[in-house]
Parts: C-alpha cells; structure tokens; sequence
C-alpha cells in the first residue's frame, strides 16, 4: 500500500494512509500514514460503529494539513484482537452418523446460513458456487485427513485453498446469524478452528499435506498462522 | 495476547522497494478536494471470490455494497468486514463526510488491489498498474486518496 502512495503522488494526488503493519510503514516512508493498532482486517478499529470510524478518519484527514513530511502518526487508541477467547455459538446435534461428523455439522447449520443470505442478501461463499457443491470437497478434505494420497483425493492445489476459504465463509456467515452480533476480532475464527469438527477437520489435512510433503500452496491457506495445529493422533 | 501479534511480527520486517525519496504532492482545502478509496483489501465487485489480477487492480463503482473480499490471505480477521465493510473500505463514511461538506465530493469509482503481493519490489504496480491507477481517478477529478489495508 505504502508503494502506491509514492505513485499517486509522483501522478499529482494527494494521499493518506492507514498503516496496519508499523515497519512498513516505517521502512517504506509514504509522504502521510496514521498507524492504527487495530485488529489485521479492521483498520477502521470497529465494524458498525460509524462514530469511531469517523474519528479514525478525522484523524488520517488532518495529515494532509501537515509539512513536515514523511509523517507516520499514531492513533491514540488500540485494540487487540480476541482470538484466545472463541466465540461460543451452539452447534447443531449429530443427525447421520453416516457420512462425516464435518460434512454432518456443516449440513446442520445450513438453515442458519440460508437466514443469514436471505436477511444480508450476500454472502462470500462464492467459490464453489454455493455450499451444497462444497459436500464433494469436504469429503475430499475427509480422505485427505485419513491419508490417503491427496493427489488422488479430488482437489487440485489451487481448489484446496478455495474451499477452505468457501468453507469459512460459510461457518462465519453462519457465526454472524446465530449470535445475532459481530464477534470481536478473530472470534468466530477461533470457534471454527478449535470448537467445530469443521476446524478439527482442516487442521487434520493441513497437517497429513504437510507430513506427506505436499507443496506449501496446498496447505498453506487451510488454517490460519497462529491457529494451533491439529492434536496429534 | 492475540493472533495478531504473531502474524505482525512475521510480516514487521518484509522488504520493502526503497523509494529513497518521499515524493509529496499538496493536497487542496479538505472541503473542496475530491475523495477516492484505494484499498489493498481485494475487495472485487463481480462476484468472484478469488484474485487472479496480481498486482492489477479492480474499478469499485461508488454506489456499490455487494462485495466479494477476494483477498489471498487467510491471517486477519474477515467476519468484521462481512458484518460493515466500512471497518475496511468507509466508503458509507465518505458520503457522509460529503454531505456534511467536511469533504468536497467521492468520486465515481474507488478502486481495489490486493496487497501481500509476493513480489515485494512491486515492479508490475510501480511502473504500470499504479500509475493507470493514478490516470484513471484524475480523469475523474480525484485529487486525494484514501488508502485502506486489511
């Protein structure tokens, strides 16, 4: 982002800039930034609170009254992410003990998905065209968590990444219904990896692609960085 | 303590290209000026979820809400953004901003790229998508940009 500032204003605009990351910032030297310790994805700081955010915004504005250039300011206030406290959200009960406890779970919170696109009107679950052409990929997931040989378990490297970020949508989407709120930061993250067998069941095949030495991209976009990984067998 | 801090220190001290000099054009009287997103959030308005445009970006019409976060990354948090994308991309707080006439208008477009490029000296955006970028909000009268992360 820093690198655009410098080419908008080599173009004759002028810029300013909300830094996530202060080393960049820092190290890039962009002619204004106001540095924001919020939450990586909410660099506003909170999501329907159009007070704070026009505060966020009063504050980057009034750097471009400012001569004494490079400017990186920061915003007097901060706020951390919750990701150690997960959302609690109930689940639905085991209803097939036929197919996957994951594929099973997933099935059951599917009325409160459909609530939440019929009450949003969006969603982001757009990658495999909607969620009942996700079942294939999660019982692909499934074989992967087994071990058996990924290559053969039906989802290209690049398909691997898309559901896994189709499958968070959903589960958030499905977050956002159920607790009739925005979670704090992280929140509902946390509640898909460490409380749902969804969560369980994509740390489990990020870990068998890496021990079967897949390449990083496979695995990579499965589970966030700071997540745990899967408990060990 | 948080995710945040572990994914921050991974990312603190990436290379960055060294423009050597901070180049700084004078911005106009706030209430007059011309206002324009950029975000680096990979938001895309077609429908599409994932980003294939590199380090190309994608014209978001003023008025539209409908939009897919189409960013690679999986290391923020994305249900704020699905709950007010004006955590990410004020674009509801700019009209406000107009009508209240602290700002002199939006534009008609803002415009998304997706940053955590893996090419961190940026060649493509420093010499060709950024400056088009540049072209295409002064032909709409933009004289100040609002970058926005994720």
């Amino acid at each position: 982002m820093s690198a655009l500032a410098h080419v908008f204003e080599n173009a004759g605009l002028a810029t300013v800039g909300i830094s996530i990351v202060r080393g960049q910032a820092e190290r890039s030297r962009p002619p204004r930034m106001l540095h924001c310790e919020f939450p990586l994805g909410r660099p506003l700081g909170i999501p329907g609170d159009a007070v704070f955010q026009h505060r966020v915004l009063a504050a980057a504005f009034d750097l471009l009254t400012r001569v004494d250039l490079p400017v990186l300011v920061d915003f007097p206030e901060t706020i951390v992410d919750d990701a150690d406290t997960p959302l609690s959200c109930v689940l639905p009960p085991r209803h097939n003990a036929d197919i996957p406890a994951a594929l099973d779970e997933f099935i059951g919170l599917r009325p409160a998905w459909n609530r939440r696109l019929a009450s949003s009107g969006q969603t982001s679950v757009v990658r495999f065209a909607g969620p009942e052409n996700l079942h294939a990929a999660i019982a692909s997931f499934v074989k992967i968590a087994d071990g058996e040989d990924w290559q053969h378990a039906g989802l290209s490297v690049g398909e691997l990444s898309q559901a896994a970020a189709d499958i968070r949508a959903y589960y958030e989407e499905v977050a956002l219904e159920l607790t009739g709120h925005t979670p704090l930061a992280r929140q509902s993250e946390s509640w898909l990896y460490r409380a749902t067998a969804m969560g369980l069941l994509l740390r489990r095949a990020q870990a068998a692609l890496k021990a079967a030495n897949a390449p990083r991209e496979a695995w990579f976009r499965l589970v966030p960085t700071a997540q745990p990984p899967a408990p060990s067998a | 303590m948080g995710s945040d801090v572990t994914v921050r220190a991974g990312v603190n001290d990436i290379d960055a290209f060294d423009f050597a000099t901070t180049t700084a054009t004078i911005a106009p009287v706030l209430s007059s000026a011309r206002v324009a997103i950029v975000t680096t959030a990979g938001l895309r308005a077609d429908g599409v979820g994932t980003w294939s445009d590199g380090q190309g970006f994608v014209t978001l019409d003023a008025q539209a809400r409908n939009l897919v976060l189409a960013h690679a990354s999986v290391n923020f948090d994305r249900v704020g953004l699905m709950a007010d994308i004006n955590v990410a991309y004020p674009v509801d707080r700019l009209a406000e901003l107009a009508e209240r006439g602290t700002i002199g208008s939006v534009a008609t477009n803002h415009l998304s790229f997706m940053g955590a490029q893996p090419d961190h000296n940026l060649t493509t955006l420093r010499l060709d998508t950024g400056p088009a970028a540049a072209k295409q909000l002064l032909d709409d009268g933009v004289d100040v940009v609002l970058l926005t992360p994720v």
